[in-house]
């Protein structure tokens, strides 16, 4: 079994549409979203038999009023500027659950309280088993909901005896990020032809360098800046990245977006269609040369 | 008056928004507080004339005094710290440099060192806009303690517009926490609607006043974002059409305002409805 993370840096170049056109060319997988800040591939595959269990990861420091002296010791520990400087009461916003005040408090008046994180979703696509989740609003430690997702979605794999482990990822380069690349054989950036595109690429791609990860790369909506994919694409041979392809920018995609279908689905002969395909097949290529 | 442009979906223009808002007001102070992808750069091709590193501390453990006793590994919440076979081992991404280690150890055997996360640099742009932007090193995990630096630098006499990451966690939290108004930036897709209700919830949840903003929209698309809006009250600000031309200005880093003026009075009438709505809530309490 293998596992793909489709990452991009930036936001909004297209992860999640050529995630759900892949799945429909894959057709025999387990997906699972990992940007569960702003998950969106449900939206596009529309998975039934959603079973939620709730997922708990997230801690906080909890005050016991009639035990506090107010000897402020907590504020004089907190590194998260947690603990307000006159009512030491605690903001849960920046309270990271580290614990340092609860061991500190001289009258035991602090204790960690484990908190919903957010729900993890089991449920079944046209292609597959699907792993995602929401993230309760303003919550803290996604890292650690990333990872359940993508572990979950790997047993599910494991178990039912799938080839293929296909992770939508979040953008950026933090903690979200990591937790979705880690360890995954493969990872897929998808890019677009812009500077802040090309410079958000880069930076990912330093990241998963430092994780030795083999990578592979699309440039999405190519033909908006060919000069800059001319760039992008010198930069994936220097950084032996392989360009699997190129998807032009089209009206096409946008509309079978805004309709919540899958282009390579609703119409085959479309260019974008082909263009996904072939990316596809140079997909599974490279799968089948992986040890 | 502070504004931040946000959105819970990446890609949907909050870079966009932010350049073009500022390009159109006078005395703004722009922060890039995009700290993993920081982008507003390739639009104000600043020449930076100050950096700052961000520090934070990672503990070290004197392995001569270390009894492996094993207090602080158990301590640990974020499990930054483990026991090899009889050696305490750190692993620094994911330490959250809180120092309870350190306190906890009863033989003293561990001290902090600095490890930078990341910097804040500072330019005056060439369209003369006074630009902070914070950068969070690569393979580093968290990005609030670069953006509380970076708010470190606001200059109380300038009106402030910062540039927020995509999501609702804790780095964007950071940046809007202590916003007079929030900015959400939206697409008319099935993707930005998702995306701007859980901006939209968070918003509520912190209790900050906010509108919308809807980029590439579509003479004859659908009304998604609008329908949803009106449904729940919430100020639609402005419309950016869905142009080629501009898919193309924004990979070349060019503002729109530079290229069509006309946009400026609509970013400008922006500026002027935030104000009234945040003097309106100022003068309420």
């Amino acid at each position: 079994m293998k596992k793909i993370t489709v990452i991009s840096g930036k936001g909004g170049t297209g992860k999640t549409t050529v995630v759900a056109n892949l799945s429909y060319l894959f057709n025999d997988l387990v997906l699972a979203d990992c940007d569960v800040d702003a998950p969106n591939l449900h939206l596009l595959l529309n998975p039934e038999n959603r079973d939620a269990e709730v997922f708990k990861s997230n801690k906080l420091a909890v005050k016991d009023q009639s035990k506090c002296t107010d000897c402020g010791i907590c504020y004089d520990v907190c590194r998260f500027n947690a603990v307000d400087s006159i009512s030491y009461d605690i903001d849960s916003y920046k309270c990271e659950g580290c614990g340092v005040c609860v061991a500190m408090c001289p009258e035991d008046a602090l204790t960690l309280k484990l908190l919903d994180t957010g729900e993890i979703y089991n449920s079944t696509t046209r292609f597959g088993p699907m792993v995602h989740a929401s993230l309760k609003i303003g919550s803290d430690n996604s890292g650690k909901l990333v990872s359940e997702v993508r572990e979950k979605a790997a047993q599910k794999a494991e178990k039912l005896n799938k080839d293929l482990v296909l992770i939508d990822g979040s953008p950026g380069i933090g903690c979200p990020v990591i937790s979705s690349i880690t360890g995954v054989d493969l990872v897929l950036f998808v890019t677009e032809p812009s500077k802040s595109g090309f410079s958000d690429l880069k930076r990912v791609a330093q990241v998963i360098k430092h994780f030795n990860i083999p990578a592979l790369a699309v440039i999405n909506k190519y033909d908006i800046n060919e000069k800059i994919s001319k760039e992008i694409e010198n930069y994936l041979k220097e950084e032996e990245i392989e360009l699997v392809g190129k998807i032009s920018f089209s009206s096409d995609i946008v509309d079978s977006l805004r309709n919540a279908e899958l282009i390579v689905e609703k119409d085959q002969n479309n260019n974008v269609s082909r263009e996904i395909k072939f990316i596809w097949k140079k997909i599974n290529k490279r799968l089948k040369n992986l040890n | 008056m502070k504004i931040t442009v946000l959105s819970g979906k990446g890609g949907t223009g909050k870079t966009t928004v932010s350049v073009n808002l500022a390009l159109s007001i006078e005395n703004v102070q722009l922060l890039d507080a995009d700290v993993e992808e920081p982008n507003l750069q390739y639009f104000l091709h600043p020449i930076f004339d100050k950096e700052e590193s961000i520090y934070r501390k990672i503990p070290e453990v004197d392995q001569q005094k270390c009894t492996s006793c094993r207090k602080c590994v158990d301590f640990c919440e974020y499990n930054a710290l483990s026991m090899m076979i009889d050696e305490v081992l750190v692993f620094p991404e994911i330490c959250h440099s809180c120092g309870g280690c350190k306190l906890i150890c009863p033989e003293n055997a561990i001290t902090e060192t600095d490890r930078e996360l990341g910097v804040l640099k500072h330019a005056k742009s060439e369209y003369n806009v006074d630009f902070w932007q914070g950068e969070l090193n690569i393979g580093e995990e968290s990005s609030v303690p670069v953006i509380e630096a970076l708010k470190k630098k606001i200059d109380p006499d300038k009106d402030i517009i910062i540039d927020a990451q995509p999501g609702t966690t804790c780095p964007t939290i950071e940046a809007v926490v202590d916003s007079d108004y929030g900015l959400l930036v939206t697409e008319p897709t099935p993707f930005g609607l998702s995306d701007l209700k859980l901006a939209a919830k968070l918003m509520d949840e912190l209790k900050i006043p906010y509108g919308v903003i809807i980029n590439r929209a579509e003479k004859d698309s659908n009304y998604i974002i609008e329908d949803y809006c009106n449904i729940n009250d919430i100020d639609i600000l402005l419309r950016i059409p869905f142009k080629r031309k501009y898919a193309q200005l924004y990979s070349e880093g060019i503002p729109f305002v530079q290229k069509e003026k006309e946009l400026k009075n609509h970013f400008r009438k922006v500026f002027k409805q935030v104000r009234s709505v945040v003097d309106e809530k100022n003068h309420s309490n």
